[in-house]
Order: C-alpha cells, then structure tokens, then sequence
C-alpha cells in the first residue's frame, strides 16, 4: 500500500513538472493539476496509513487504540483539494481567455511583457 | 481584548460580504472600501500599542488549546506587518478612488482589494505553517483575479507568467508543509519550534527548509525565482501594481524571516543563512542591472523591487540584532517608498500620458510638487540622508560591517549607487529635459477632485517618510525591540502554548 502510493506519488510529480515544461497552455494546467494531486497524496502518505482502523475512540476507552490512521493529514488534504479546485477552475478561465485575447496557446509567444520596450510601446 | 488580534482579518473579510450586492452602485462600494480601510488603520494602531505594551499576543480560534487548534498570533513583528499593510491598504483605496474605471468597479475591484488585504493580514497573524498556506492561497487568488481584472492582452499575459509560477510555488509549499508534519507531527510554529530541536531525520529537516526558502522566496522574488515580477507586474492599472509593489513580495520576506527564526533555530537555519549571503547581493545587483537597462518607468520601478529585496535577505542572513531591527526597518520603509513610487508614476501617466521614459518630459516646470514628491520617495528609495531609507541601510550595512561580511556590504553600497544612478534616469528624463512632444494619448481630462484623489495618498505616504527620517529615535526603539522578540523564540512560544500573552 504505502509502496503504492509512493509510485503514484513519484509519478504524479514527475508528469506534473514535465507538463509545466511543454509550451501549451492546455498542458501547463494539466500540470499544474498533478502537481497539487502530488502534494495531496505525499502528505496522505505521511499520515501513518492503516487498512481498516478509522480514528475513532472505541466505546468506553479515554483514548484511540493504536495502529489508527492520524485524521489530521487527511483535514488538512481536504482543505488543499477546495482551494487546489479553485484555483484550477480560475486558471483554467484565464488561460481560455488569454487564447482568446492574444490568439495563441504558446507560451514562447507571450514574451511582450518581458522585452525592453522600444519607443512605441509600454502604455497599459 | 484578543479579539483584537482577529480583527484584522475580520473586518476587511466583513466589508468584502457587505460590498457584494451593490454590484451597480460603484459608490456604496468605494465608501464602504474607505471605511473598512479607515478601521482597518485604527484597529492595527490599536494592536501595535496593545503588543507593545503587554507583549505577545495569542488567539486561540474557538478555545482549542494551543497545538490542536488554530492559532493566531500577534508578536511586535505581525502587528508592525499588519501596521504597514493597514497603511498601504488606505492609500490604496484612496488613490483608487481617482484612478479606477468604472468596468473594473462593477466587477468587484473594490471587494476583492479587500480580500487580499484579509490573506495579507492573516499570513501575518497566523501561528501554524499550514493556515499559513490557506492565508497565501486567500492572498493568491485575490491577486490573479486583480491582475487579470479588465482583461487587455498585456495584462492577461503578465497573469499566465504571474499563475502559473504561483501555483507552481503552493504545490512545493503543500509539499513541504506535508513532509514536515511527517517528521514533526505537529504544524504549529510554536509547537514546531519546542519540537524541532529533538528530532533525529535532519536531513529531512533540511529539505523542508529548502523547499521553504524556495516557495517564499519566489512570493518574495529572490534571485533566481524572479523573472516573473518584471513580466507581471507593470501590466495592470496603478493602484493594483503599487499594492502588490508594497505588500505581496514583502510578504515571501516576512514568511522568510518568520520560519527561519521562529520555526527553524538549529543547523537548518544556519545553512538557509549561509544561502542567503549568496542570494543577496546576487538579489540586489540583478534586480537594479535590470532596472538600469528599462525604460518603462514602471517596468524600471518592478527591478528595483527585486534590488531592494536583497538587502532584506542581507539583513536576516546575518542575524545579529542589529541586522534583524534594521531588516525590519527596511522592509516597512521600502513598502511606503515603493508604493509611493508606483502612485507617483500613475500621477505621472495621468500627466503625460505615457510610461515610457523617452515619451514624457517637462514635468518640474508643470508640475513642480510632483517633483517634490518624487525626489522625496526616490531619495528615499536610493538611500539619502535624512529620508528613511539612509537609516534603514545604514543599519543593515553596518550590522554587515560587524558581522564581517564585507563583500556583501560593499555589494550593498555599490548597489546603493546604482539605485540613485537610475532614480536620476527617471528624474533627468521625465521632469529636467524638455517635452519631447511626441503625440500623447491622454484620456479625459481628470477633474480637481479625483486629481486631489491621486496626489492625497503620495503626500500622506512622503510624510511617513519624512517622519522615520527625522524623527528616527522612536522608529529604532520599537524595531530594536522587535527584533529582540523575534530572536528570544521563547517568549512567542510561552504566549502560545501556555494560552497566554499577558
């Protein structure tokens, strides 16, 4: 189980990253997905996985019985899913507008704002 | 009164709700924005005091004790971090008074301006890494969506550069935050800072740290991570690019400051500082080599945001006393310089009509307190006796000088050199030499008072200046005894963990 989640943990990192790499808008956000699923599963896998043992104290005890799975990591993947989705469906609106607006998807080609203005340019 | 310490995350969060409905009705929205940023001012005077008198302060959310709740915490560092934001939030709202457009309005300029200021003052008040990231994120998406907000092609294109970097940097922080709470167990930075001491896997520890260093510093846009600062920021409107001037980098070198001093005090930190000695001055020459070749004033101003961060990075790598009170110094003189800076190139654009350089001229014969007010932030900025910015690096280079550092120091000075070499650039172009009188794109003419709207905020901010100039015992009283908080991590531990802060 947990060598499991460690490939797809390594895995997810690497296809992230090298997404990101390529120079289509469309990948870049595909990326950056995998990237935040890879974050999410390395702290999943921190949380001292257990088969069948929720966190919950038994009936009449004061205290959980090891082995449990740490609830903590898992509020705190849920809260990184919500703000990772947000932040997903806002890129995902920006890229498809900037395609629009500027009528490319290359990202080698949005270099306007990087170049030394010539005179001519540089009014917003 | 330790609601007080949540107020600065409350109130912006409640003006935000309230602006909502009055989609159609822009001045609703901008009284409401002045009032919360007016309250705003008080209630973080109000904390500042409170703080300085009784010490540090702690709010434990819902009456959960220290390390399983969520904690939020004003040391004398937050509450002048929350002091400063509430500063520029009001110059903002009154300077984007005169200079936004209506369009922008009904799409929630206004609300969302105030929703950054809740990410900005929570990442200053929280005392737990992972709030820390929920508070960058609240920050985050309110600044996309005002860096994309009227939707030209220039502005989209700086927002792709500006996301997407962003986005990349909160996977490593999530990354980071979920290794450490592998190892530790814990994601309070109190509690973290009791903990780390004791544990076994340092290596483990010290990739934490650099993957910490990196996610602030590209937020803070140190050397190698900047590139998408000078891409981004000089596109949207200039009461947007002059509070992200001010405040979203000062943010990274604050989280900087916090984690590497409070969380991490053992051999982890000791090696992030021997980095940063490196980083600095790298930092400051790259950020003002870039300025010197630009001639788009804002796009000039944007390097010399980077410039500037490296003497911060300067002052926390060498960690003496001295440095930390004259870092901090530094930190706040430059958010009121810069952002004062950025307003007065709007003020300048409205003039003109044009940011580059080689287009506008003639400006201290039309507008000779313009020019007042921009050799008083532009003096500041490169560091001339008696404005700020003399005081803040003559701190920070002669706690470099101490500490033995003196290549960094001398990059310091040299740097120091440069600045006002292009400060000058800008003066020589845009006010000494005579207009050029190349065809101007002024738009409608601005009438006295939304004018009086734009230069109201300089003035205010060129007073600050003029105020830790001249009167500068009081300035380094209080930053010397933050700095002598900050470095005695006990004092912030007891006030968290024993649910206190008396």
């Amino acid at each position: 189980m947990t060598l499991l989640l460690a490939l797809i943990t390594g895995l997810f990192y690497a296809a992230g990253i090298y997404l990101i790499l390529r120079r289509s808008l469309v990948k870049v956000i595909f990326g950056l997905m995998f990237l935040g699923h890879a974050a999410n599963m390395l702290i999943f896998s921190t949380g001292r996985l257990t088969k069948g043992a929720p966190a919950f104290v038994p009936k009449g005890a004061q205290a959980l019985v090891e082995p449990f799975a740490d609830p903590l990591p898992q509020a705190l993947i849920l809260t990184a899913i919500v703000i990772g989705f947000g932040l997903q469906a806002f890129a995902i609106v920006l890229f498809r507008r900037s395609f629009e607006e500027l009528g490319t998807d290359d990202i080698d080609a949005m270099r306007s704002t990087d170049r030394i203005e010539q005179v001519g340019g540089g009014d917003a | 009164m330790k609601l007080l310490v949540a107020m600065p995350i409350l109130l912006p969060l409640f003006a935000a709700l309230a602006m909502l409905p009055f989609r159609e009705r822009p001045a609703v929205q901008r009284w409401l924005a002045l009032a919360s940023s007016v309250a705003q001012a008080i209630v973080a005077a109000l904390l500042l005091a409170q703080v300085y008198a009784g010490g540090v302060l702690a709010l434990q959310a819902g009456g959960w004790a220290a390390p399983f709740g969520i904690t939020l915490v004003a040391d004398l560092l937050s509450a002048v971090m929350v002091a400063a934001a509430a500063l520029i939030g009001l110059t903002t709202s009154i300077y984007s008074l005169g200079s936004i457009d209506h369009e922008r309005e009904r799409f929630f300029f206004h609300p969302l301006m105030q929703l950054m200021l809740v990410g900005i003052n929570g990442a200053f008040l929280t005392g737990d890494l992972f709030n820390l990231y929920v508070w960058f994120e609240v920050m985050l998406i309110s600044s996309f969506v005002l860096l994309a907000l009227g939707g030209t092609p220039r502005q989209l294109e700086g927002s792709v550069k500006y996301v997407t970097i962003n986005l990349f940097s909160s996977a490593i922080f999530l990354s980071a935050v979920g290794i450490l709470y592998g190892v530790a167990g814990t994601l309070n930075m109190a509690d973290l800072s009791a903990r780390l001491p004791a544990i076994e896997q340092r290596n483990l520890l010290s990739v934490v740290a650099v993957l910490l260093l990196v996610t602030f510093g590209v937020k803070a846009a140190i050397f190698p991570l900047f590139f998408w600062l000078p891409a981004s920021y000089h596109t949207p409107p200039v009461a947007v690019s002059a509070i992200f001037a001010g405040l979203l980098t000062k943010v990274g070198v604050y989280a900087i400051m916090r984690v590497f001093t409070t969380v991490f005090t053992g051999a982890e930190s000791e090696a992030i500082f021997r980095i940063l000695l490196w980083v600095a001055p790298l930092t400051m020459i790259v950020g003002v080599l870039g300025a010197a070749a630009q001639y788009d004033l804002r796009k000039l101003l944007s390097f010399h945001i980077v410039s500037q961060i490296g003497y911060m990075l300067f002052a926390i790598a060498i960690q003496s006393p001295l440095a930390i009170a004259g870092g901090l110094f530094y930190i706040v003189h430059n958010i009121v310089a810069k952002t004062s800076l950025f307003y007065i190139s709007g003020i300048i654009r409205e003039k003109s009509g044009a940011f580059d350089l080689k287009k506008i001229g003639g400006l201290y014969s039309t507008e000779p307190l313009l020019a007042a007010l921009f050799l008083v932030s532009a003096l500041a900025l490169a560091g001339i006796p008696p404005l700020s910015g003399f005081w803040a690096k003559l701190m920070v280079i002669r706690a470099g000088l101490e500490s033995g550092h003196s290549f960094v120091t001398g990059a310091a000075l040299l740097v120091s050199l440069l600045t006002l070499f292009s400060m000058t650039k800008i003066w020589n172009e845009a006010f000494w030499k005579d207009d050029p009188g190349v065809a101007k794109v002024t738009g409608a003419a601005l009438t006295d008072g939304r004018m009086a709207m734009l230069y109201l905020p300089v003035a205010l901010l060129c007073g600050v200046i003029l105020f830790f100039g001249l009167s500068f015992e009081p300035v380094y009283e209080l930053s010397a005894r933050t700095a002598a908080q900050l470095l005695d991590v006990g004092s912030y531990r007891n006030a968290v963990l024993r649910g206190g802060g008396s």
